[in-house]
């Protein structure tokens, strides 16, 4: 996983609430056997029309927002489903982070083993980066994950919350597998527990 | 001293941390139970591959086909091509790994969801994980089950546990006796147009009160299955001698000594008297009528009396902005009676409401009637074993009979990751748990609703109370 420090990138503003898996990747590209690859067809059912073209107006399609590198959006994005193919597509797209007042448990889950920062922040932050995504879409946001912050221009500066554990993997750019495996002895010796105590288990 | 007081959900997180020594609270816990599927599964395989591990406890994983697989004649080969390297990766992964598979053949294949309770793999007092957000619906045992992502997987193949943080508790509290042609579906519409879709974002729901302990295990597996529509990563009901006369005889169940000595466990997973809830709300039975939704989040729920609402109806703007959306996409104005709604299809099934419970009910409601001109109504039982007990008992007929298609074992149009679709602009009835845009096809309009009314809404052709039926 590529660790996540700092990011200093434009903004598009997905000015929509309760965006679900199935906006982000519908199941016709949850076929794949890969991770990669599925950032053309993220947002596929808003982003292109029927005959697949892009529609001018989705955010992303703007020439302005086609390289932004954080997202800001509505509340409870990534509802739905389990799908890890959701946040493999936002970051095939190139997004690194993303910005909402609130996200799906998995979701927020699953961005975190993919090298994404999902940012929580309160409605008003939230509604106030938006909106300078949207008039002044050249201006980049710095995001520094070390000292919790985000800083637009020189002005204004927001911090936010993570938790130590998530932050620590996601600078290091930490596999948790590796992580666990070093506790072999422990998960041994639970294991003898169960098999004492709940063999039915 | 006193211990004190826990809730079912403290219980059995508590019972297992294997390490809890990091200060935020984040713990390495014990999975007992891992159902895999072949959507979310390839790329956990592959990472094992690469780094040369193995699938740590076979005994505790079960795979199965379920989301792309053909519901019509299986001895075909399946046309679409990426279906068919996802269902052969499934094989080919299980095999090289060991790990057991109902392949399509196999008459106990179905979905993920309805086959674990089925073989008695689901247990009470078990932390159970699926790469499936649909996996709350174990909860149902009084069981700790939730969905997770592809990273996880490879997570618990390797190791047979999760990194996890608690959740909050959050306790819904139904009492009363429901109405007429009330079901357990029509509580948890109405459940998650109260709270919200994210209403239980952060929380692990309890469903408690004795409608709920009314209700046989298939409603109960009902409920738990759409507390992730409401946010909550999971639902659960505490166990009791309705659980354990369902447990009891399933093929991969306790036996014996065993099993009573699995149940003198079971009985302690309640929440203790005084235990603290970080929220609680009740709901009161007589107060839910039989429920559709109208919009294309669970949320956006009204009874099948009322109307669809306008944008003015809610004070949020962004929800107002929504509702225009949906209404558009809907293809639905303001003030239409719900009643006057015309369907195209309908779909019977999906791990919400593919159980022979619900067969039997769609049967009673479909008997003798037939299916209205122009709809297509399609019932896919949950299992190879639900579809053969619903022909023994007689089902099959009644619905053939009355112009139903009768299909294989799968999800379906749930999701219609196979053919089975909506086109553009067609609208359905569907038993199943999201009503997403492109859910069930591009372009397709879904009405989240009961067994019961699903088959009523295939004999007149339009959204039904079912009571007047
Ligand atoms: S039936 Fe539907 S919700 Fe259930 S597992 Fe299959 S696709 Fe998911």
């Amino acid at each position: 996983m590529q660790p996540f420090t700092k990011l200093s990138a434009t903004a598009a503003p997905l000015d929509m609430i309760n965006v679900n898996t199935d906006v982000i990747i519908p199941k016709q590209f949850l076929k794949t056997v890969k991770r990669t690859g599925l950032g053309i067809s993220a947002f596929y059912d808003i982003r292109y029309d029927d005959n697949g073209n892009e529609r001018p107006d989705f955010v992303l399609n703007k020439p302005e927002y086609k390289s932004a590198q954080i997202l800001i959006t509505g509340e409870n994005f990534g509802s739905g489903s389990s799908r890890e193919h959701a946040p493999w597509a936002i970051l095939d797209m190139g997004i690194r982070c993303i910005i909402a007042p609130g996200f799906a448990d998995i979701f927020y889950n699953n961005c975190f083993k993919n090298g994404i920062l999902p940012i929580t922040l309160p409605e008003d932050q939230v509604t106030s980066l938006m909106e300078e995504a949207k008039t002044n879409p050249k201006n980049l946001i710095e995001i520094d994950l070390e000292k919790q912050t985000i800083t637009r221009g020189n002005t204004h500066s927001y911090s936010f919350d993570i938790e130590p554990f998530r932050k620590h993997c996601l600078l290091n750019g930490l596999d948790d597998v590796g992580l666990t495996l070093q506790k072999e002895a422990s998960i041994a010796t639970f294991e003898n527990k169960i098999n004492e105590n709940k063999p039915w288990v | 001293m006193r211990a004190q007081p826990r809730t079912l959900y403290q219980k059995i997180w508590h019972d297992h941390i294997i390490d809890n020594s990091t200060d935020d609270g984040t713990c390495l816990i014990y999975i007992d139970r891992h159902l895999v599927h072949e959507v979310t599964s390839p790329q956990a395989f592959e990472g094992l591959r690469m780094q040369k591990r193995k699938v740590r406890c076979l005994e505790r994983t079960l795979a199965v086909m379920d989301h792309n697989v053909p519901t019509t004649d299986r001895s075909l080969p399946i046309e679409e091509k990426d279906s068919r390297i996802q269902i052969e990766t499934l094989r080919n992964n299980c095999k090289e790994f060991g790990v057991e598979l109902f392949d399509l053949t196999d008459k106990r294949q179905g979905v993920v969801h309805i086959i674990g309770p089925e073989q008695g793999f689901t247990l009470p007092g078990m932390t159970i994980v699926c790469g499936d957000s649909h996996t709350s619906t174990h909860g149902a045992f009084g069981a700790l089950a939730f969905g997770i992502g592809t990273s996880e997987i490879e997570h618990v193949l390797a190791t047979q546990t999760l990194i996890q943080k608690p959740g909050k508790n959050m306790r819904i509290n139904v009492n009363g006796k429901l109405g007429t042609g009330v079901t357990a579906k029509d509580i948890i519409l109405h459940i998650i147009g109260t709270i919200g879709t994210a209403g239980g974002t952060g929380y692990v729901i309890e469903y408690a009160g004795d409608t709920i302990q009314s209700l046989s295990m298939e409603g109960r597996m009902t409920i738990c299955n759409m507390s992730i529509e409401a946010g909550a990563r999971a639902g659960m009901i505490a166990p009791d001698q309705t659980t354990f006369t369902y447990i009891k005889g399933r093929p991969k169940a306790p036996k014996g000594e065993n099993l009573d000595k699995a149940i003198e466990y079971w009985k302690t997973l309640y929440t203790d008297e005084g235990a603290a809830f970080d929220r609680e709300i009740s709901i009161n039975a007589e107060d839910i009528p039989p429920t559709v939704t109208w919009g294309t989040t669970p949320e956006d729920v009204v009874s099948i009396t009322g109307k669809v609402p306008s944008p003015e109806d809610f004070d949020n703007p962004g929800k107002q902005a929504e509702v225009r959306r949906m209404l558009e996409y809907m293809g639905l104005e303001p003030g239409t009676k719900i009643r006057d709604i015309k369907i195209d299809k309908v779909f019977i099934g999906s791990c919400t409401n593919g159980r022979i419970e619900d067969l039997r009910a769609v049967a009673k409601i479909a008997a003798g009637k037939k299916v209205a001109n122009g709809v297509e109504a399609m019932v896919v039982p949950g299992s190879g074993l639900v579809k053969a007990l619903a022909e023994q008992e007689g089902i099959a007929d009644i619905l053939i009979k009355a112009g139903f298609e009768w299909r294989e074992a799968g999800c379906s149009m749930c999701l219609g990751m196979n053919p089975d679709q909506l086109k553009p602009g067609e609208r359905c009835a569907s038993t199943s748990n999201r009503n997403f845009e492109g859910r069930q096809g591009r372009g397709g309009r879904t009405h989240l609703c009961s067994p019961s009314m699903a088959a009523a809404a295939a004999i007149t052709g339009k959204l039904t109370d079912v009571r007047e039926f």
